[in-house]
């Protein structure tokens, strides 16, 4: 009875990823092999809405830049078909595409000069060269490196490549622009920098941005949507806060931010929650995620900054016991290692305002696991 | 000057040495010791490259037939107002030396030294020197002109002091097709005796082709090497390598098996119906061009795919996800980035076929002898230094020139883009 829901909402959730209204690409079925007997990218179905930032978000060989490449033209899928604005695009090879590209090392043309850089896509189009000047000029502006035209790429730092890199791909005003991981050649602080200046330039020029990255803090800083990659399948797609709040699936979960996760077995569901047993034999309440029914294994996942401290008011049914192996003070906050059932490398992390008194390493505690903040999921199968 | 800087005052040891002296102190042990690194470096290049170029090159201007076998004479001359016959003295100290050379090597080399000068002056001293020695107390002022009228004219002693200066520019003006006449003016070579100029530019235009076809033949296989996976372009990379573990010896003997009249070409060609006869393709310029482009072609391919190797495929898919057709995209993006690997391997074969001497000499015939050839016939059959080494320092010259040219067009301030244009 349960299982049947589960399926249902699977099946629901498939429809979602029915072909948009406002869709600007819409990739079906799209599987690439490149070498015959796996499959790198299996049955993906995607669309990218018109001036979203979407971001494909994975670790690494889980076939982003594949995915990208499809799009861009450089790849063309073993099976299925992408649709640029309603037009199927298959077989349309990458110059005719008109979509912006920026390469992970910017790929600026070392023989041309800024200025050369940046009038390279538009002379191609043969545009007047008034009209190639002034719009140069405006991209220029808009990553503030008007002064810089006539540097070579190698008298620039790596920030200000980046920046022209990124110009380059928007002066011809692609209906659609690429970046695979941009920014993984900054330091932090520049990247960062540069995650919200890219932001805004997406906000004020309204193009659909599609980026590469399996930096999840970039990811949850740019995006409207991610898509979350795992072994060539998206695992889930959705706006950051729903990834963070309600991963689809155990992968989700650990890989999107700090999570724990307790193993167990369910017991039973009711409506929207489960009751799961750890291995202690100490029970649980859960949100159901995508947990199976009754006696299938599922994992419990929680925040670290979703755990409490047991309180007076705190019901029974939620409360967990645990023992403290490490305190470790962060400043604003406090992170505490502890031991809970079969997991110990279980997190909590509090303000420090919220703590009357701080237990100490190897105190045995009581936690507050309010059934609103676990989700009960489906163990990862074995890669 | 210190007293006015607190912070150099206080810059001072306990023994009160002040930091400048300290650092130069420092800095020129450690220069010794870089010193001491290259010092036999730079001996070897000092022996074994500046001193026999140096060497070489003094030849072409040395003079030293009379010099060291009329030293009397030469000396008596400067006396000589340049205008009627040398007095008496000189006369007679000509006599004694000539006298003196007589039957050594001594006298051929004067009278070779005075025929190249002016032709006919080598029969007048083997006459003359047959005849000496002059009776006792004979006046050789008047002795000579009865052996020879010549030695009565003012113009054969100008031409020995002429022939007696320390330095000639003689063989470098013959290297170029030029002389001095009498008078002392550089002029042309008559038709018949003008070669050199001829061998130059053979020589420059041979090398031209050879390095264009290098070229022609190389960048593609460059680029493949530099494309294909790993496995195939080790197989190009063997293959191209090969004819480097074999004798050039070895390589243009198995091209004069192919090329012969009965060799595998030939008999391809007639087998194919191309023609009826056999082709010739040895001893002319065909079989030269395909020698030598097969020997140097690895000279231009390392270099090429070393500079190809280094180009990010990414630049190609930025130019044609900018909109830029593939062919485009090579031509504006890729080619122009080759331009050095281009540039060196082009100097490279165009300076070794400058020089080349083997292939020519043995798969060439008289119309294909480069400029390396004479310089070897030079030194090798008629022990001519002074023509070899003046040819030398044309053919030095000419890659000097060259070498300027490039670094010019290719060198690093062109293509490494570091200064703003
Ligand atoms: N040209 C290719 N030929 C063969 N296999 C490839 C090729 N390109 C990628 N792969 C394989 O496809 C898989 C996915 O690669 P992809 O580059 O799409 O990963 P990614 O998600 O971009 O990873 P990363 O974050 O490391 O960039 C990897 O296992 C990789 O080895
Ligand atoms: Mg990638």
């Amino acid at each position: 009875m349960h299982r049947d829901i589960f399926v249902d909402d699977r099946v629901a959730a498939r429809a979602a990823t029915a072909p948009e209204a406002d869709a600007l690409v819409s990739m079906r079925a799209i599987q690439k092999s490149y070498d015959g007997r796996s499959l790198i990218v299996a049955n993906l179905d995607l669309d990218i809405r018109r001036g979203e930032f979407l971001t494909l978000l994975g670790p690494s060989g889980s076939g982003k830049t594949t995915c990208l490449m499809m799009l861009a033209g450089f790849e063309t899928p073993t099976s299925g078909e992408i649709r640029l604005a309603g037009k199927i695009i298959n077989r349309l090879p990458p110059h005719k595409r008109d979509i912006g590209m920026v390469f992970q090392n910017y790929a600026l043309f070392p023989h041309m000069t800024v200025l050369e850089n940046m009038r390279f896509p538009l002379t191609v189009r043969k545009l007047p060269r008034a009209g190639i000047d002034a719009k140069v000029k405006r991209a220029l502006d808009m990553v503030q490196l008007a002064g810089f035209e006539h540097r070579y790429p190698q008298q620039l730092s790596g920030g200000q490549q980046q920046r022209v890199a990124l110009a380059r791909a928007l002066v011809f005003d692609p209906q659609l622009v690429l970046m695979d991981e941009p920014l993984g050649a900054l330091d932090k602080q520049l990247r960062e920098h540069m995650q919200l200046e890219i932001k805004h330039i997406h906000q004020s020029l309204g193009a659909t941005f599609v980026f590469v990255t399996h930096d999840q803090s970039e990811a949850l800083t740019m995006s409207d949507r991610i898509a979350v990659f795992d072994r060539g399948v998206i695992q889930q797609i959705d706006t950051p806060a729903n990834l963070y709040e309600n991963p689809a699936n155990a992968f989700v979960a650990s890989f999107i931010g700090e999570n724990n996760a307790l193993a167990g077995t369910v017991l039973g569901r009711d409506g929207e929650l489960s009751s799961v047993r750890l291995s202690t034999g100490a029970c649980v309440l859960a949100r159901t995620g995508d947990a199976g029914g009754a006696g299938q294994p599922a994992i419990v996942s929680i925040r670290p900054e979703r755990v409490r401290l047991a309180r007076d008011a705190t019901p029974l049914a939620w409360r967990v016991p645990a023992r403290v192996t490490e305190q470790i003070y962060l400043g604003d906050h406090i992170r505490l290692r502890m031991t809970v059932a079969d997991c110990d490398n279980f997190t909590m992390k509090t303000p420090i305002s919220k703590l009357d008194r701080c237990p100490c390493a190897g105190e045995q505690i009581e936690l507050e696991l309010a059934p609103e903040h676990l989700l009960a999921l489906a163990p990862n199968p074995a890669p | 000057m210190t007293a006015a800087n607190p912070t150099l005052d206080a810059l001072r040891d306990d023994g009160g040495v002040p930091l400048r002296t300290r650092l130069r102190r420092a800095e020129r042990s450690r220069k010794l010791r870089y010193a001491a690194l290259i010092l036999p470096l730079a001996l070897f290049v000092l022996v074994v490259f500046v001193w026999p170029i140096a060497s070489l090159l003094a030849r072409s201007v040395d003079n030293p037939e009379l010099r060291d076998n009329l030293p009397l004479t030469l000396a008596a001359l400067e006396r000589w107002p340049d205008e009627g016959l040398p007095d008496a003295a000189v006369f007679d100290t000509f006599a004694r030396e000539l006298e003196a050379a007589r039957g050594s090597p001594a006298i051929a080399a004067i009278a070779r030294r005075l025929n190249r000068e002016h032709t006919g002056l080598r029969s007048l001293v083997m006459k003359t020197a047959r005849k000496l020695p002059l009776a006792d107390g004979a006046d050789a002022r008047a002795e000579l002109p009865a052996i020879d009228a010549q030695w009565g004219e003012t113009e054969t002693w100008r031409t020995i002091r002429r022939a007696g200066s320390p330095l000639t520019a003689f063989y470098l003006l013959s290297a170029v097709d030029l002389t001095t006449d009498a008078s002392g003016d550089i002029v042309s070579l008559p038709d018949g005796e003008a070669i050199y100029l001829d061998v130059l530019v053979r020589t420059l235009v041979m090398s031209l082709v050879v390095t264009a076809l290098c070229l022609l033949l190389g960048f593609p296989l460059a680029y493949l090497m530099a494309t294909l996976p790993v496995r195939q372009s080790n197989l190009l990379m063997i293959l191209v390598l090969l004819p480097f573990w074999t004798s050039v010896l070895v390589r243009v003997a198995a091209w004069i098996v192919l090329l012969q009249n009965g060799g595998l070409v030939n008999q391809a060609l007639m087998a194919l119906g191309l023609t009826d006869a056999p082709v010739q393709l040895l001893f002319n310029s065909i079989g030269v061009y395909v020698a030598m482009t097969h020997i140097l072609l690895p000279f231009v391919v390392l270099p090429l795919y070393s500079v190809m190797k280094g180009i990010s495929p990414a630049y190609m898919r930025a130019a044609v996800s900018l909109g830029c057709p593939p062919w485009r995209s090579f031509w504006k993006v890729y080619f122009p980035q080759t331009l050095p690997g281009i540039g060196a391997g082009a100097l490279l074969v165009f300076i070794m076929s400058m020089g080349y001497y083997i292939t020519p000499a043995l798969l060439g015939g008289p119309q294909e002898q480069m400029i390396s050839y004479f310089i070897a016939f030079y030194t090798n059959q008629t022990i001519n230094w002074g023509m070899a080494a003046a040819l030398s320092a044309v053919l030095l010259a000419a890659t000097l020139v060259l070498y300027m040219f490039y670094s010019r067009y290719f060198g690093p301030t062109r293509t490494g883009q570091l200064q703003p244009r």
